[in-house]
């Protein structure tokens, strides 16, 4: 069990790692800002979710591959997806969103929260 | 006549010829350690759930993703995530984190012009830009897919 722990491990940290290292060569050597990078990463998510190689890599890498914002774009296919083979056309629009709902959703409400109870620091 | 060479304009030159790669290798090096590590303790907290909590992965996944949000959203409360993001870079920018960090940032920043014009119209600056991009390019690419579908029959 050890030896399976540190292999999903590794392979997360790695899968991760490289994934932010193309967001920090876009930052740096492309010179695009978080916006345009992060809206780069979504559209490229979604290309390879559609592909099918995303959920290969979010098999191979767990995490590694699901917290980058890549995911976003595969998990946003991934709900199309199944939308239009259960539902036809009409599914794209009412699956799109289904899969993502659990992080925009806390994300709004864990930020409103900050925003009641934090005081900005600068 | 000829002016003496300066020590600054050299200064600048090696500076310029030095700098740039070694600010890249090193903000890499930083992104792959900040983002890895993240990735890994996400990993870490799914293998535990998964292994002891006798969760499947499609039920352990959203608790995770949960938890990373609900952290991320308390060290930004905090001031933490931003002095943690300067030195990761894009480590803490690209994972899901820095999604929830830009939502909840920018309605602290703009707490001060309200919570319903400052907060609640400033929520998604930049998150609202990886919301539409996401359902522009998943929408395109879905229905390109079920359109290819419906030609092959």
């Amino acid at each position: 069990m050890l030896e399976e722990f540190l292999t999903q491990f590794f392979r997360a940290w790695v899968v991760g790692g490289a994934i932010c290292v193309i967001g920090q060569l876009l930052f740096d050597v492309a010179h695009l800002t978080p916006a345009h990078t992060m809206s780069l990463m979504v559209s490229a998510g979604s290309i390879l979710g559609i592909l099918g190689l995303y959920p290969l890599l979010v098999d191979f890498a767990g995490m590694g591959a699901m917290l980058p914002i890549s995911s976003f774009g595969n998990t946003l296919v991934d709900g199309a997806s199944s939308g239009l083979d259960s539902q036809g056309f009409i599914g794209i629009f009412s699956g799109m969103l289904q899969p993502v709902s659990t992080g925009v959703t806390a994300a709004v409400l864990f930020g409103f929260a900050a925003a009641l109870l934090a005081k900005p620091k600068s | 006549m000829r002016v003496k060479p300066q020590p600054e304009p050299w200064y600048q030159m090696i500076v310029q010829r030095h700098t740039p790669p070694r600010r890249v290798w090193c903000n890499c090096l930083c992104a792959f350690i900040g983002g890895g590590l993240l990735c890994s303790l996400a990993q870490s907290a799914l293998f535990v759930l998964m292994e002891f909590g006798r969760l499947t992965r499609q039920e352990a996944a959203p608790l995770v993703l949960l938890g990373v949000i609900l952290l991320t959203a308390l060290l930004t409360g905090l001031g933490i995530y931003d002095r943690l993001g300067q030195k990761a870079g894009a480590g803490l920018a690209v994972p899901i984190s820095g999604f929830a960090n830009s939502v909840a940032a920018s309605m602290m920043e703009h707490q001060s012009e309200g919570l319903v014009l400052g907060s609640g119209c400033n929520s998604f600056k930049l998150a609202g830009a990886v919301i539409v991009f996401g359902i522009v390019s998943a929408f395109s690419v879905t229905a390109l897919k079920g359109l290819i579908r419906l030609l092959l029959g």
